[in-house]
């Protein structure tokens, strides 16, 4: 078997008094894994770890592509993370949002323009490019959260209980955009949710955190 | 069983609303009417005439003049402090958190006159060098206390600072004031005095108003903008502070509006000189001190209709548009 995509080697971590216990866990590349866990048991806070946005990691390393990445600040990493609630940017209009990180990372600007619109095409965001996030339905800000979160091309897509809140009819439509935008950019993805039917429909994989 | 669903059918019994609405009504009333009585009283005081001929004074419109630009520098500068100071209390846990969030309070309960005087003497009997002995010290116990890594080496770094241009500064013995005038920004009985009397509590004021609105957008959104590039600062720039537009523009009025009715310390520290360092509020207190009542009345209600127009532009401005 290949290198894994993602290795987490025996990390522990502290975030403020919460102790994620040891956890080990191997993603390939390319692959989909959910996890799932009782409340409280760390999904989120292991997630933010990997994404680097708790500096608490006590012992172990987190690897991406081979590489070491357990104390790189969250913005060299190469992962794209689409939250719970969503956060996208209230001052931004649809197509700021998926411009952000490739303005950030000094793409030029045609190829910003492409890559927006093939992403914009591909979750069905054509109409919205210039809408605010208030005029946005539930489903709409997680196909924009999702195209956001996608457009720097990560290694490794973080979705953190990303379809919680939808209606039936949303949650099904969002969850088929998800697993197709997952094929076709090819990336490597980490799902964090409760429900064991979301995890089954989505996932390669399911690890269960004790 | 039967009885049971007997009583759960009854229509059960509530006691009429109207008292509380009434005693709600009542003491709403009772408060409305006190500060409508106080415009009141100063418009039945003023004389039209005499109102008309001190607008007219030369040292009033002084007066005016300088309560603008003394008040909006103070805001400005409030809102420029206030921002970065509220910021680094909200999204950041350090030992020592609570202490300087209490500090931060202190201009606004310390009395006025204290505040005048305490800068009076720092700037007329304290020496550069003490102050940078203070200033050494004050950090070096923030060092010992206030935790480690970045927190630590600034403060060690302040120290060290502060202790070596305390030795060098040792060898003069001006006051505070001698040297700032030197450098042409004499504070003591000065304009530039003003704002420094009006800064200490309109600060804090915006501070309180900043740290509100920071606590109010989530550090999510900083979250994300740092896995899709960003560091701390860029993060803070290109996404918090568009969200904090409106708590800033709150800010500045209420610093603003904190300035223009600050008394106490600009009569101590920058004095109440006709012409020269009076504000609209040392203004009234001089119409008082010489007996004219009317004048004093007229220059009240103009600050009063100041600091409603200020209240009411926000307002408008603040609820038209704008993120968080």
């Amino acid at each position: 078997m290949s290198n894994p995509m993602l290795a987490l080697e025996k990390v522990t971590a502290r975030v403020g008094r919460f102790v994620l216990p040891e956890f080990s866990l191997e993603i390939q590349e390319g692959e989909c894994v959910a996890l799932m866990g009782p409340s409280g048991c760390g999904k989120t806070t292991l997630m933010e770890t990997v994404c680097g946005l708790r500096n608490g990691v006590t012992s172990g390393r987190i690897l991406l592509d081979g590489v070491d990445i357990t104390s790189l600040p969250p913005g060299a990493r190469g992962i794209g993370l689409v939250p719970q609630d969503v956060a996208l940017f209230p001052t931004l209009k649809v197509r700021d949002q998926l411009e952000f990180g490739p303005k950030l990372h000094g793409w030029d600007s045609s190829e910003t323009k492409v890559r927006v619109e093939g992403l914009a095409l591909d979750l069905g965001l054509e109409m919205l490019l210039d809408r605010s996030p208030g005029g946005l339905s539930g489903g709409e800000a997680r196909r924009v959260a999702l195209g956001r979160a996608l457009a720097l091309r990560p290694r490794l897509l973080c979705l953190d209980e990303a379809l919680t809140g939808l209606d039936e009819a949303r949650h099904t439509e969002v969850l088929a955009v998800i697993r197709k935008m997952i094929e076709r950019e090819g990336v490597t993805a980490l799902h964090v949710t409760h429900s064991k039917r979301e995890a089954e429909a989505i996932a390669d994989r399911v690890v269960v955190m004790e | 069983m039967d009885q049971a669903k007997h009583k759960d059918n009854r229509i059960w019994r509530v006691r009429p609303e109207w008292p509380f609405l009434l005693f709600l009504v009542f003491v709403v009333a009772a408060y409305l009417g006190l500060l409508l009585l106080m415009v009141g009283a100063n418009v039945l005081t003023i004389s039209w005439d005499e109102a008309g001929e001190i607008l007219k004074d030369p040292d009033i419109q002084h007066s005016i003049k300088l309560t603008f630009v003394t008040c909006t520098v103070t805001a400005i500068l409030s809102v420029l402090v206030s921002v970065p100071v509220a910021y680094l209390l909200s999204r950041y846990q350090f030992r020592g958190r609570a202490l300087i969030d209490t500090l931060l309070d202190i201009p606004i309960l310390l009395p006025p006159l204290i505040v005048g005087l305490s800068l009076l003497i720092l700037f007329n009997r304290v020496s550069p060098s003490d102050c940078c002995w203070m200033l050494a010290g004050g950090f070096l116990l923030a060092a010992i206390f206030g935790g480690k890594g970045l927190v630590r080496n600034v403060t060690g770094g302040l120290v060290v600072l502060f202790g070596v241009g305390a030795m060098i500064l040792s060898v003069s013995e001006r006051s505070l004031e001698d040297v700032v005038s030197g450098v042409g920004l004499p504070m003591t009985f000065h304009p530039l005095g003003v704002v420094l009397a009006q800064f200490p509590v309109a600060a804090a004021f915006a501070v309180r108003t900043m740290r509100t609105t920071f606590d109010q957008i989530s550090p999510r959104y900083e979250e994300v903008a740092m896995t899709l590039g960003c560091n701390r600062g860029q993060a803070f720039t290109r996404v918090v502070l568009p969200l904090a537009g409106k708590g800033m523009v709150a800010a500045g009025t209420m610093a603003w509006a904190r300035a223009l009715g600050e008394f106490g310390p600009i009569l101590i520290f920058a004095g109440a000189t006709r012409g020269r360092t009076e504000v609209l509020a040392t203004s009234v207190f001089l119409e008082i001190n010489i007996g004219n009542l009317p004048g004093a009345a007229a220059l009240s209600l103009l600050m009063i209709l100041l600091a409603v127009t200020t209240l009411l532009v926000v307002r408008f401005f603040v609820g038209r548009g704008g993120a968080a």
